[in-house]
């Protein structure tokens, strides 16, 4: 992953093309999210403190420590908080609902799919588990892949 | 009396906020800042330090302030906070003060946003060719709208969520009345860019943006200048009683960033960085929220409002909903907050609105607030949040020459 703790990491491109032959092999959105056969988010997890980083630290912002590991983070939880974007920059879809979803204690910023965009059916405080989303294909016909979370009832 | 160490605010303006089309940055910033010295009664020549802050310009705005008003050769700081830029601006002109580098200095905060649309909100990623990584998460397409929102009433509306699933009580109706509240208010400020009151109803058929934030829960962007003179008590006390009398008292200057907190990667933490400042300022000050006349905080959106009510202890932990049931931050309630409208209806020119704050809470102080006047205003509290993020509090005292 291209997350780069203390320790060294390795590139997300051959982390995620390890299961299937390059050219076909989908790509992640982002590079915490790892896809395969058991897809979920990873991060890099501060050795003295067990603060969690999604994108690279040179230290942790918790304790300054500067070792790192990288961690699988849970891929159920619950909805901290959300938002129904109805209005929203040019060329993003709306509406959506975006929410933090705590992850085992993890917090993961995320859309929330495959429920109503309405008051009346996202809950604080529901149960969602971590889906993948396409985002197309480019040119070379590879297809991009995303995340969200959905109701896990 | 003043004591030598105490900062005082000598002279302060807020220009209209609105839409000033006949007016560049440097037209209106140079109105606030002439007016300010001229309600200060001093020139640029008194002035030993100048901090100006324009976030969406092309910077240097001191130096082309002070070409529009008098170069003097003064130190200059250009300063960029995001939303506590002018707050900022503020805390440097006190800090030179303090530091014994000058006596008098002036800060100023101008914006121009009129007609600006949303703000924080990135424009989605074109993904012709092949998917390229791109920024810290390695991103091959935008991230706005598929992983979570980044613009301001979504980010914002989290948060007045997030407060709710802590503590429970909220809904769309609780938000939408403490917006009720603010327009309400507004009607007494000529200076707000909105000034009509608007109903609970209304405020909930407005356009949805991010619930539950509809528009009216937004703060407005508009043009706006604010600026203002302080000076050391040694000084203040060399000047004319008038000016004396009308000077009003710095009791705390605190500026404050965010300390990690688990979740403050994935939603901005505006609560811890306000209460350690609130802790701060009140300690500075010697004084508690029960002896506080009025506040001005950053009511960004009608969602951060609440939050805010309880990051500066204006009620217990958590009882941000039942102190504003109360009915206490209505302007005739126990604890005024916002009665100049607030951003939602006075707008929120991002770099003007830390000093635009301080200028309202003055007003009160100086018995000059007009219609609006808060009865025998004698401590005011002001407040800004800039993502991601500063915190700037002051807490201002009426003279007692």
């Amino acid at each position: 992953m291209d997350l780069h703790g203390g320790n060294g990491q390795t590139d997300a491109m051959s982390t995620i093309s390890t299961t299937s032959t390059p050219t076909s092999s989908p790509i992640a959105h982002v590079s915490y999210l790892v896809l395969g056969d058991d897809p979920h988010l990873v991060a890099n997890e501060c050795v003295g403190c067990g603060a969690r980083f999604f994108d690279r630290r040179n230290a942790c912002a918790g304790c300054f420590g500067t070792e790192f590991r990288q961690v699988a983070i849970e891929t159920t939880g619950e909805v901290r908080s959300f938002t129904i974007v109805t209005f929203a920059a040019p060329g993003v879809p709306v509406p959506f609902v975006a929410a933090v979803v705590d992850c085992g204690g993890t917090s993961v910023r995320a859309n929330l799919v495959n429920v109503e965009p309405s008051p009346d059916h996202v809950r604080l405080g529901m149960k969602v588990r971590l889906v993948l989303t396409s985002l197309g294909t480019d040119t070379q016909g590879v297809e991009a892949v995303s995340f969200a979370f959905e109701p896990n009832s | 009396m003043a004591s030598s160490s105490d900062i005082w605010i000598l002279g302060i303006n807020m220009t209209k906020f609105g839409k000033h089309t006949d007016k560049d940055i440097v037209d209106l910033g140079a109105q606030a800042a002439m007016a300010a010295v001229a309600d200060a009664g001093v020139t640029m020549k008194d002035i030993g330090i100048l901090a100006a802050g324009n976030l969406m310009g092309r910077g240097a705005i001191a130096q082309s302030l002070q070409k529009q008003i008098g170069q003097t050769g003064i130190p200059a700081y250009n300063v960029s906070n995001a939303c506590a830029t002018g707050a900022t601006a503020l805390r440097v002109a006190i800090m030179a003060i303090k530091a014994g580098e000058t006596d008098m200095g002036m800060a100023v905060g101008v914006e121009k946003l009129a007609g600006a649309g949303l703000l924080g909100a990135s424009p989605a990623k074109s993904s012709d060719g092949t998917w390229q990584r791109e920024g810290r998460y390695g991103a091959v397409a935008g991230i706005d709208g598929r992983i979570g929102t980044d613009n301001m009433p979504g980010t914002f509306a989290q948060v007045g969520m997030e407060y709710g699933h802590k503590y429970g009580g909220v809904d769309f109706e609780l938000f939408a009345k403490i917006s009720e509240k603010n327009h309400a208010h507004s009607t007494l400020n000529p200076l707000a860019a909105y000034t009509k009151a608007m109903s609970l109803e209304q405020i909930m058929n407005e356009p949805m943006i991010a619930y539950p934030n509809t528009r009216a829960m937004c703060s407005a962007n508009c043009d706006g200048a604010a600026a203002a003179v302080v000076v050391s008590g040694e000084k203040l006390r060399t000047l004319s009683l008038e000016q004396q009398r009308r000077a009003v008292k710095v009791s705390a200057s605190i500026l404050t960033s965010d300390p990690y907190q688990e979740a403050c990667q994935v939603l901005p933490d505006v609560n811890t960085l306000t209460k350690i400042a609130a802790k701060q300022a009140y300690e500075q000050a010697g004084i508690g929220p029960e002896d506080l006349s009025l506040v001005e905080l950053h009511d960004c959106f009608a969602t951060a409002e609440l939050v805010h009510y309880d990051n500066l202890g204006l009620c217990e932990e958590g009882g941000a909903v039942d102190f504003f049931n109360s009915g206490a931050p209505w302007r005739h309630g126990r604890m005024p907050v916002n009665v100049s409208g607030g951003l939602q209806s006075k707008g929120h020119p991002i770099a003007a609105t830390g000093i635009a704050n301080i200028w309202e809470v003055c007003q009160h102080l100086r018995s000059e607030a007009g219609p609006r006047q808060i009865e025998g205003a004698k401590v005011g509290l002001a407040h800004v949040i800039g993502l991601a993020s500063a915190c700037g509090i002051h807490i201002l005292e009426k003279s007692a020459a």
